[in-house]
């Protein structure tokens, strides 16, 4: 089996997305099958099923859906994660449901991902989940986008159809602004072009499927400029034995965007205070520079105050900090968000209160067009709202910066997680109190 | 690859750490679930990189079946008392007798049993999050696993009810008497806890390198002969899992590729006896991990059960 053992290779993580029955689950199976990742006994296992269920057809479906109502319902609860190699990189698989009730799970398999494939049944063409899962990739700012144009051969494989389809999208793609968008026709019922390139579309000529996953470069899709490093835990060793470290003081977070350098200008916000990099220390020893996203622990030349929550960044590119938040939000849970409402708002590595003082507008799904005047937001509505918090955040706009310019709400009493949330570009940047501080 | 890129392990790795600070900042009393086999073996490595120079802060927590290997046993011991670290071992004959679990006659594995013990281990010493080294390509009901997994008061998860998890931002917030276990290896694959293992230079106990053993057949696959029973008026803790007359026996090169217990892990074939030998023998594999665990082919939904009823 073709497993990189010896190179290091990168990781792509993308998600499936598309309505019921538009193959989804299909298809993984299917690049899991033809890329021969899949194992005897898990072979079987389908053989077995097939058997019993499928009236001896095999359901590559039956793959990822994992649970026991999934396997009954033939449809998918959950997302589920898949993982597969091939000598070139390594694929994290989000498989994300397509019910409207579960859209949720979209965009949680979503947030993390470099790339979406959202799948279109060739005979519908766009339907409105395809229009909603364009526009949540496009909103959560997903860098890459494949276009699965799904079940040519029902079609018999006609480029015309192909062709409408794309037409259809690219109506709307413009007030989406994505920048990287691929259209691939397929079957994945009969692995045309999933893995193999297909003899039935010799009028399409760009890659399989797996062969863009295979090349998509992803090199630039961390944010690399302007430095942040959320404190997410104070190190302090207890009772030293080692003397050196009676004194060691480290912070310890995942920068979240931007290089340290020892020796550089850093200031700790909110407080404002400015010190120098004295240590990047890891377990493996001390570094001279670090980037997002490795986890690292920063020893500063003076002894300031500094906490979880607090955000040490850099001199250039600076952040935003304030109370008053302007932002997108998914609304994630059946009780509604209304205007007055307190939630915890968790952002970075720090957690505050923060009341609704607006709903802007709910976007609508099909249209894109924002509709004013929105008295609530409720499950798997998106739309533009104002917040205050009860503390300021230190944020950068989502579209910057993925890890700062995104939070979630929390509600109080269920702890249950309502809403995914996405930060616009501060108004201001903060305002350094000490001159020296920019270079 | 420019210079400000990650390879699959440190990704993998940043990621973890990333979790385990998570958990070391937002709760009271988390402990680190260290059972010795190799994906808890990675996990101290990520504890001791994501906590050092600072004391690893948590203990370590063992829930015993008391079928377990030996060697294994040993080297867990002997880990711990490396690190500085507390472990705290429950076990299963305990919790029997005390009354909080009661074998069943019918079943040989002592799975299901490990639930009461290691919710009774969570109540004693009011845990509010174990750190476990499960990872979502071992099981089709794993997959579906949040990292941040939500039990409730009884210790249930609830496939269908879980809270969406979202870029890196985990919701840890509990109220009482529910609590949180937290998958820092998710996104690990077999082979990357063997790649991490060899590019750390990890040690691992010595029955995952192949070694002389005798087993005897059952259920398709090769089971290790339980240690004798030591006639010590008590009944015999492997009754059931000792070769039947019937049953072929052998002495064979062998090694574990997962480890449950002595009851339920089947030994493989194998003359891997280096990590690197280990790794080229995963590439090459044809049967995924977990199909040398009896405790898994009951049903198909046999970890789905265990895991709604409170299991790791």
């Amino acid at each position: 089996m073709p497993v990189p053992a010896h190179h290091p290779v990168d990781i792509l993580r993308f998600n499936t997305c598309g309505s019921v029955d538009d193959g989804k689950s299909t298809l993984i199976g299917r690049l899991l099958y033809d890329s021969k990742n899949l194992m005897e006994d898990q072979i079987e296992a389908l053989e077995r099923s097939a058997d019993i269920t499928g009236g001896g057809q095999i359901n590559l479906a039956n793959l990822t859906d994992g649970l026991r109502a999934e396997r009954e319902q033939g449809i998918t609860i959950d997302v589920a994660y898949r993982y597969f190699a091939t000598p070139k990189r390594k694929f994290i698989v989000a498989d994300t449901p397509g019910h409207v009730q579960y859209t949720r799970n979209m965009v949680t398999g979503a947030s993390t991902a470099n790339l979406s494939i959202v799948l279109v049944d060739a005979r519908q063409g766009v339907i409105e989940q395809s229009r909603r899962h364009t526009c949540i990739a496009s909103l959560l700012r997903i860098p890459h986008l494949v276009i699965a144009v799904n079940k040519m051969d029902l079609v018999d494989w006609s480029e015309e159809r192909f062709i409408e389809i794309r037409d259809q999208f690219e109506e709307f793609l413009p007030r989406l602004d994505m920048k990287d968008v691929k259209f691939l026709p397929m079957s994945a019922l009969n692995g045309d072009n999933v893995v193999d390139p297909s003899p039935k579309t010799p009028w399409y000529t760009g890659p399989t499927l797996l062969g863009h996953l295979e090349s998509v470069h992803i090199g630039s899709d961390w944010n690399l400029s302007g430095f942040r490093l959320p404190v997410q835990w104070v190190n302090r060793p207890n009772n030293p034995t080692d003397p050196r470290l009676h004194d060691f003081r480290g912070f310890s977070g995942q920068i979240a965007g931007g290089i340290v350098k020892v020796g550089q200008k850093v200031m700790v916000l909110p407080s404002g205070l400015v010190s120098r990099v004295k240590e990047i220390w890891t377990y493996n020893g001390p570094l001279q520079e670090a980037f997002c996203p490795r986890s690292i622990t920063l020893v500063l030349e003076d002894d300031i105050d500094v906490s979880r929550g607090d955000m040490i960044i850099g001199p250039d590119n600076l952040p935003g900090a304030s109370t008053e938040l302007h932002a997108k939000v998914c609304w994630m849970h059946p009780r509604p968000l209304q205007r007055g409402r307190k939630y915890f708002l968790k952002h970075t590595t720090q957690t505050v209160q923060a009341v609704v003082t607006e709903i802007e507008d709910r976007i609508n799904v099909s249209t894109f067009e924002p509709e004013p005047d929105a008295p609530e937001l409720a499950l798997n509505d998106i739309g533009e709202i104002r917040l205050k918090a009860s503390k300021p955040l230190i944020f950068d706009g989502y579209a910057t910066n993925r890890l700062t310019g995104s939070f979630i709400l929390i509600e109080q009493g269920t702890n249950a997680t309502v809403a995914a949330g996405m930060l616009f570009p501060p108004t201001e940047a903060v305002k350094p109190e000490y001159t020296d501080f920019s270079i | 690859m420019n210079s400000y890129h990650l390879d699959h392990l440190q990704y993998l790795e940043t990621e973890a750490i990333h979790v385990m600070r998570e958990v070391a900042a937002e709760f009271e009393r988390p402990a680190l679930l260290f059972s010795g086999g190799k994906d808890s073996i990675c996990m101290l490595r990520l504890a001791e990189k994501a906590f050092r120079p600072s004391d690893i802060p948590m203990p370590f927590l063992n829930i015993e079946t008391g079928h377990e290997f030996p060697e294994l046993l040993e080297f867990r011991d002997r880990r711990a008392k490396e690190l500085g670290s507390k472990l705290i071992v429950r076990t299963v004959d305990d919790a029997i007798a005390r009354g909080l679990a009661t074998a069943s006659t019918s079943e040989i594995s002592r799975n299901r049993l490990q639930i009461p013990v290691l919710l009774g281990a969570i109540e004693e010493f009011r845990f509010d999050c174990c750190i476990g080294g499960a990872r979502r390509d071992e099981e089709k009901a794993r997959a579906k696993e949040r990292f941040f997994s939500f039990r409730d008061g009884f210790g249930q998860w609830d496939p269908k009810n879980q809270r969406p998890e979202i870029w890196n931002l985990y919701n840890a917030r509990l109220s009482p008497g529910e609590n949180m276990r937290v998958f820092p290896l998710s996104n690990w694959t077999e082979m990357d806890v063997w790649e991490y293992i060899r590019r750390e230079k990890l040690e691992v106990p010595n029955i995952y390198f192949s070694h002389e053993r005798e087993c005897f057949r059952r259920g398709g696959q090769w089971l290790p002969i339980p240690p004798p029973h030591s006639d010590n008026g008590q009944p015999d803790p492997y009754a059931g899992a000792r070769p039947k007359p019937n049953e072929k026996r052998a002495k064979l090169i062998v090694r574990v590729r997962t480890i449950a217990d002595m009851i339920s892990t089947g030994m493989i074939e194998s003359r891997a006896d280096s990590v690197d030998d280990i790794v080229a023998e995963i590439a090459a594999a044809r049967v995924t991990e977990r199909g040398t665990r009896a405790d898994d082919k009951s049903s198909e939904a046999a970890m789905e059960d265990r895991k709604k009823a409170g299991y790791f």
